[in-house]
């Protein structure tokens, strides 16, 4: 049985049947083009919350085209930067064998892959190596897609990522990353759909966020949940 | 034996009269520690404060002493005595003992090597007291203090070079000179003042003690010729892992780890192919080696072409650095490391060292300019966040910030309503700002250019972006444009 990390929300770790499980595949991707910052950061929360408290989280990209993942705004999502080993691959094969090293050694927490297109060398045998290596070595792969969500794949989840709108904070201004997701599918477990979160960053959890609540406005003063 | 005491470091080219002395801080005190001939002319001496002897001689030259270069000059004269002897040795802070024995006949005899060494050194404005003796103590003594008493006996306990608390008791139990000791038996000797016995034993010849003479350490390389030439890569790969297991054992040997090695493969028609790896630490596994290696010529543009094959094959270790062999320790934490630093070899070594770094903070308020790329073993601080805030600065950026087209908003100066990016057009139900980023003038000459006024805005769908005014509006002019600098979460 893999150690399960908890989100911190009860009924969506309950849903996935006590955590994200650590030392397996997960996948991810947007629902739209514009919802790619939001599934890049709830892949580098995931990280986050699978490495542990101290362990390294490894950023293996694909060369971007444009908009460089930006060390300040991570720091301001409470991910310390010095954790991050950056890897940048040239092209689609070299990011598979560099993913691979990577999933391969026990020295990582978590990882991140990031490839650029549809990543059509990611298929069902690719991600079932990966797979097999997060197990053998214990790092928490997540791999970050930009499309194509029927893609066969072993990924022990699948998840889509959409932007949710924040709760406001005082004049109307954007709050805490808020995050609107559906579990595709899971390996022995049912999907779960239509979950909306909140990044707390001070308490390095998530939390609940009602869509209700969100789309109000002047909703910042009632209780979540 | 020969002891050459090199006296006055540095009086050498300024001219032999020019009173000129080398100060440096005893005591609470600016002293004089090394004198010019001329200063020592005019009477200056040693342990006199600056304050002193500037008193006395206005005109006087003072340096501080530096006892690197003195150290430096010293190694380059103990490496230029490998003329005469490969047993060379310093002795700090300003001797050099030379083991003779055997090479002196090339030189016409002891003499004929002495005078040969101190016209050497007084060429290059060196003056050298050198001296002969049985023992390494026997001639620094004679040179040290062999001025006046030229024998060995006569010289003054001094020459003993025991604690001054030793020398100050003996010459006070009326025992001056070495032959006044000698005629005491030992065991007394050594019950009152310790050590006194085997410095005395060394002066005069009954113990020997060897010299360890300085020699650069060769290179580390490992070489195979082949009778018959290899044509195969794979074989010649596995040759190179011998050779790697050849240099791991010298790399142990000498308790050290290589960081660069470097493969050469000479092929029968007198090309050359060479492939280098690096490592992040040092390293003397011969299997984590080659493994290196093959990832590098796998990842060549110009793989190895054997043509009709190669005829030598050679391994060199080009940069070590000190490694001390350890036990495996069961418990994590020191291996976790390792693996960590094996895998960022392994990663720099197949994609370049280019593509795989960390990131460290940059002192600007540039925001593109904030982070800079460090190597991947370096551990840089960050900040963290301020509580209570959310995230000011976006999770992806864009160098060069990319144009907006129609931005609308209610007043000139006023926050962005609705803007269009990439051919979709966004409208704005929450923002906040501005922030005001202006250029950082001090930097550039021309003044760096206009502000940026920042806002952090949400569309109705629920992006955040990261939107910046270029410029002020201004009566009459243009409207500013709009940018794009970034995504948040």
């Amino acid at each position: 049985m893999p150690v399960r990390v908890a989100l911190g929300i009860p009924k969506l770790d309950d849903a996935l049947g006590g955590g994200l499980a650590a030392a397996r595949l997960h996948e991810l991707w947007p629902a739209q083009t514009e919802d790619m910052p939001s599934a890049t950061a709830f892949a580098l929360l995931l990280a986050l919350k699978a490495a542990g408290a101290r362990g390294t989280i490894v950023w293996v990209e694909q060369q971007a085209r444009q908009g460089q993942l930006y060390p300040p705004g991570l720091a301001e999502l409470g991910i310390d930067p010095a954790r991050i080993l950056f890897v940048n691959a040239p092209d689609e094969k070299s990011l598979l064998r560099a993913a691979g090293d990577v999933v391969r050694s026990p020295a990582p927490g978590a990882t991140v892959i990031a490839p650029a297109g549809p990543a059509r060398l990611l298929d069902l045998t690719a991600s079932r190596r990966l797979t097999l290596f997060a197990e053998a070595s214990g790092t928490t792969a997540i791999l970050l897609r930009t499309a194509d969500p029927h893609a066969p794949s072993a990924a022990t989840t699948r998840w889509r990522l959409a932007a949710a709108r924040s709760r406001a904070l005082d004049a109307n201004a954007p709050g805490s990353p808020a995050f609107a997701l559906d579990l595709l599918r899971q390996r022995g477990g049912a999907p779960s759909y239509g979950w909306t979160l909140e990044w707390d960053r001070d308490r390095a959890s998530f939390t609940p966020l009602s869509r209700d609540l969100a789309a109000d406005a002047g909703g910042e003063y009632l209780a979540t949940g | 034996m020969l002891a050459e005491n090199i006296w006055r470091l540095g009086n050498s080219a300024c001219g032999e009269d020019l009173p000129i002395v080398f100060v440096e801080k005893l005591k609470n005190a600016m002293r004089l520690t090394a004198l010019s001939r001329g200063a020592i002319a005019l009477g200056l001496t040693p342990d006199l404060t600056l304050a002193d002897a500037r008193a006395r001689i206005p005109a006087l030259v003072a340096l501080d002493r530096d006892h690197d270069a003195e150290a430096r000059l010293l190694a380059r004269i103990v490496a230029g005595c490998a003329r005469y002897t490969p047993m060379a040795a310093a002795e700090p802070p300003d001797g050099a003992i030379l083991d003779i024995s055997g090479c002196a006949h090339g030189f016409g005899g002891e003499t004929g090597l002495k005078s040969d060494l101190v016209r050497r050194l007084e060429a290059s404005g060196i003056t050298a007291f050198c001296a002969f003796g049985d023992t390494p103590e026997q001639a620094r003594a004679l040179a040290r203090f062999g001025h006046k008493a030229k024998e060995l006996l006569n010289l003054p306990v001094e020459a003993l070079e025991a604690d001054p608390a030793v020398t100050l008791a003996l010459r006070r139990a009326g025992l001056k000179t070495i032959d006044d000791l000698a005629r005491r038996p030992r065991k007394m000797l050594a019950a009152r003042f310790g050590d006194l016995a085997i410095r005395l034993g060394r002066l005069l010849g009954e113990q020997d003690r060897h010299i360890s003479p300085e020699r650069p350490l060769s290179p580390i390389f490992a070489l195979r010729r082949f009778a018959e030439l290899i044509a195969r890569v794979e074989d010649a790969l596995a040759c190179l892992e011998e050779l790697g297991h050849e240099a791991a054992q010298t790399l142990l040997e000498r308790h050290e780890g290589g960081r660069r090695f470097v493969a050469r493969f000479f092929r029968s028609d007198g090309a050359i192919m060479s492939v280098e790896v690096g490592t992040g630490q040092p390293t003397r596994d011969p299997a984590l080696l080659i493994r290196l290696f093959r990832e590098r010529v796998d990842t060549l543009s110009d793989p190895i072409d054997p043509g009709f094959g190669f005829d030598m094959i050679r391994l060199d270790v080009g940069q070590c650095e000190a490694l001390v062999a350890r036990q495996d320790d069961h418990l994590a934490p020191s291996r976790h490391a390792e693996d960590l630093a094996e895998l960022i070899d392994r990663l720099s070594v197949r994609l370049g060292a280019r593509r795989v770094h960390r990131v460290q903070p940059e002192n600007t308020y540039i925001p593109e300019c904030a982070a800079a790329v460090c190597a991947p073993s370096k551990t840089p601080k960050w900040e963290t966040a301020p509580e209570g805030e959310p995230p000011m600065r976006p999770l992806r950026l864009f160098d060069p910030p990319q144009p907006v087209g129609a931005v609308m908003s209610e007043v000139p100066d006023g926050p962005p309503m609705r803007f269009t990016w990439r051919g979709k057009s966004y409208g704005i139900t929450r923002w906040e700002g501005p922030e005001r980023i202006a250029a950082e003038w001090w930097r550039r000459r021309d003044r760096g250019g206009k502000p940026r006024d920042y806002y952090r805005v949400e569309d109705e769908a629920g992006h955040r972006f990261w939107l910046f005014r270029h410029g002020l509006h201004e009566s009459g002019g243009t409207a500013p444009d709009w940018y794009l600098h970034g995504l948040f979460a």
